[in-house]
């Protein structure tokens, strides 16, 4: 048997390949980028013309995964949380479809916000859309559960949600491969040409269906293999752990065992009957899980006048953050293990702009053109770009979601906040910003849009954007922005003067602008390069 | 034999080829191993720390707890001292007295160096100076390795194979200074113990 040492986010991968995917969908996003880039590099992916290019959104990329599955073959999603609001339209109602050939979405949660703009758990949406979910707790069960989803979806004809978190998404272990894999599925059509309509006379049965398979799905949570009932000594407590918790109660008695029952629940709806035991059987449940306390609400209930369920709700845990062996241990009663204190010399290192990024350039200029303006008039997005908000820069006034840049930024218009500046890269623009560039030009709004090109999804590690090799313009030319409102910038220290002029310029306009600061990102260029020497040497 | 591991440094500094060296042996030696990894924003020159445990028995977490782990090897004396309340109370510090100078409010080094001292068991090394004396300069981080080697309980011959086998494609060069960067850490370490 091959034992291959893969991060989790790389076992997901390697186990969709053996399940016999045709196609990988997604968006970057950390912590979940490195799904799709693992299927990207494999040579045996693009032997077997495995599909893995990257969607302009969660929602185009759901989609199509959605129509792949129409056609009978296997695929897989990819997007961090937040994408997972991107996609929901489609995630929703695809629970309501069903799958055809099997699919499952992968969504990594960043509880702590290591890289995101909030901690949503993305358990809440699979609950919504009433589909079994996975949530495996180390790399080996990443891999063995993508090849248990795709069964069990076809089985039921269902999409399945896997989750998982930040620290097994980035954590290396080694992972034993099956020694079989699963072949590619024949291009077979539903046997119902009908089921992905969804008028409502159709809606309506499909949802009867949905709702008839609730106590199906109960049942596999029952009996599958990822969801374990431990017996435990010492019935004063009993512990429900789901995911990457379970690692951290095993640490805090590697030496004893657990004295406890422990309830292991990697897959839901919850397993009813495993809970029922542990509830008899235990004084009080102590609930250990990664993110918002799901299961911890599920079983105490509104009125809660059962036993003590203690969790993140009582406070056992602190509502906010990862879990960590140190918080699990507080939980416990146990001894919590510190270290020497951090001394006061110690200063924060915020993540900044590499040196040579363009993104300093334009920064430079917009700030030294609004000079002139009162403060606080600057929408930003989501990318490498919203380190203008630290100093030096200062540059920028939010950052919401995906696209909100240019969206804020005519609302503020529409209110009277005359110039109003969008600043978005050009991965973030095509990924949710055409359409609210549409918006201005219906509505001539007077706004200044900067789209900061630099060719590439740099803050994910330089995907390929959409938008690759200078489409903008012609993208913001086919929406109906006036030709001499384009105008392209080059982000360098030797055009400051000019760059800012052609601000200033834009910013005294009244009606859409479009300004294009255009040089490629400086990791991408050294990337290049280093590629370039490798081949010469070769 | 368990060795539980904080590796820190500045986003881009290599504290990923030091993680890979280490875990390549560990694995040859049959031993289990996690190791967490940083990635996205903080990558943009900010703090980055890594969480590399190896043990011949189960690992369960991937992260260690704090106040447990045995070494934090460092390639940045600021960023070491920033994950003091990792360290063990017998744990040993190993780190680069050379700063990375990237924030406008750095301490004085004067500073940074005596908070270094204050730990019971510490070695400081200047890893660029030594790096630059052997004429492998971007070796240094293999330096701190080889600073680190005496406290890792790992046959020193498996760390020299895992060099050999990561740095192999890049040449033969590249191979020997790392082997002459380790050496030096290693003999380094074993003199300031003595």
């Amino acid at each position: 048997m091959q034992k291959l040492l893969l991060l989790g986010d790389e076992a997901i991968a390697q186990g969709a390949l053996d399940a016999g995917i045709s196609g990988i969908y997604a968006y970057p996003g950390t912590p979940s980028t490195e799904i799709t880039e693992y299927v990207q590099h494999s040579k045996e992916a693009k032997e077997k013309g495995i599909k893995s290019s990257w969607s302009t959104n969660e929602k185009t990329a759901m989609e199509s995964a959605l129509g792949m599955s129409y056609a009978g073959k296997r695929t897989m999603v990819c997007m961090k949380h937040v994408g997972l609001n991107v996609a929901a339209d489609a995630f929703v109602n695809s629970a309501i479809t069903g799958a055809n050939g099997g699919i499952i979405v992968v969504a990594a949660d960043d509880p702590s916000m290591h890289s995101s703009q909030n901690e949503q758990d993305s358990r809440f949406y699979g609950k919504f859309a009433q589909i079994p979910i996975l949530e495996p707790n180390n790399q080996q069960e990443a891999y063995d559960m993508v090849q248990y989803g795709f069964d069990l979806s076809e089985k039921y004809k269902i999409p399945v949600l896997m989750r998982l978190t930040t620290r097994l998404a980035h954590s290396r272990a080694g992972v034993v491969r099956m020694a079989t894999q699963h072949p590619q599925n024949e291009l077979k059509l539903p046997d119902n040409l009908k089921q992905f309509i969804l008028l409502p006379s159709i809606a309506r049965k499909s949802y009867k269906a949905l709702l008839a398979n609730q106590v199906n799905f109960e049942e596999e949570s029952n009996i599958s293999t990822f969801n374990k009932y431990y017996e435990g000594k010492d019935k004063s407590l009993g512990i429900i752990s789901s995911g990457i918790a379970f690692n951290y109660l095993h640490e805090n008695y590697q030496e004893t065992g657990v004295p406890y029952p422990v309830l292991k629940i990697n897959q839901y709806p919850i397993p009813r009957k495993y809970v029922e035991k542990l509830y008899a059987e235990c004084d009080e449940i102590l609930v250990l899980e990664e993110g918002y306390p799901i299961i911890e609400e599920s079983i105490r209930g509104y009125m809660n006048n059962g036993k003590k369920i203690r969790g993140r709700m009582d406070g056992s845990i602190e509502f906010d953050g990862e879990l960590n062996p140190n918080k699990v241990a507080g939980a416990l009663g146990l001894p919590v293990s510190q270290g020497r204190a951090k001394p006061e010399v110690v200063v924060g290192r915020p993540p900044v702009l590499c040196s040579g990024c363009p993104h300093i350039d334009s920064y430079k200029a917009l700030n030294q053109a609004l000079e002139e303006y009162a403060k606080g008039r600057v929408f930003s997005d989501i990318g490498c770009y919203t380190l203008g908000a630290l100093a030096p820069f200062d540059a920028i006034n939010s950052c919401v979601d995906m696209g909100a840049s240019i969206t804020m930024a005519k609302g503020a218009a529409d209110a009277g906040l005359i110039p109003a500046v969008a600043v978005i890269g050009d991965g973030t623009f095509t990924h949710s910003g055409i359409t609210g560039l549409i918006d201005c030009i219906v509505d001539k709004s007077n706004v200044v849009i900067i789209i900061l090109d630099n060719d590439t999804t740099a803050m994910t590690g330089g995907q390929r954007s959409a938008s690759e090799g200078g489409k903008l313009e012609d993208i913001c030319r086919g929406v109906g922005v006036a030709e001499e409102h384009i105008r392209i910038l080059r982000p360098l220290p030797k055009f400051h003067d000019e760059n800012f002029r052609v601000m200033k310029e834009e910013l005294e306009y009244e009606g859409v602008s479009v300004i294009i600061p255009r040089r490629e990102c400086v990791v991408t260029v050294n990337q290049r390069m280093r590629d370039k020497f490798k081949e010469k040497k070769k | 034999m368990k060795k539980d591991i904080i590796l820190s440094g500045v986003g881009g500094q290599g504290i990923v080829s030091i993680a890979a060296i280490i875990g390549t042996a560990a694995l040859d030696l049959g031993l289990n191993l996690k190791q967490s990894e940083v990635h996205g924003m903080s990558q943009r020159g900010g703090d980055v720390m890594s969480n590399l445990r190896i043990s011949d028995q189960e690992i369960h977490s991937d992260l260690i707890p704090e106040g447990k782990a045995d070494l934090i090897i460092s390639v940045e004396p600021l960023e070491a001292l920033r994950h003091l309340p990792m360290l063990a109370p017998d744990g040993w510090l190993i780190t680069n007295t050379n700063p990375y100078n990237n924030i406008a409010n750095y301490p004085p080094i004067e500073d940074v160096l005596a908070e270094i001292e204050k730990v019971p068991n510490h070695i400081a090394i200047d890893a660029d100076q030594i790096a630059k004396d052997i004429e492998a300069r971007r070796s240094s981080n293999v330096v701190i390795l080889g600073a680190a080697c005496p406290f890792l309980e790992l046959d020193p011959k498996t760390i020299e194979e895992a060099i050999k086998k990561l740095f192999g494609k890049k040449g033969e060069m590249t191979v020997n200074q790392n082997l002459e960067a380790l050496k030096e850490g290693r003999s380094f370490a074993e003199h300031s113990c003595e």
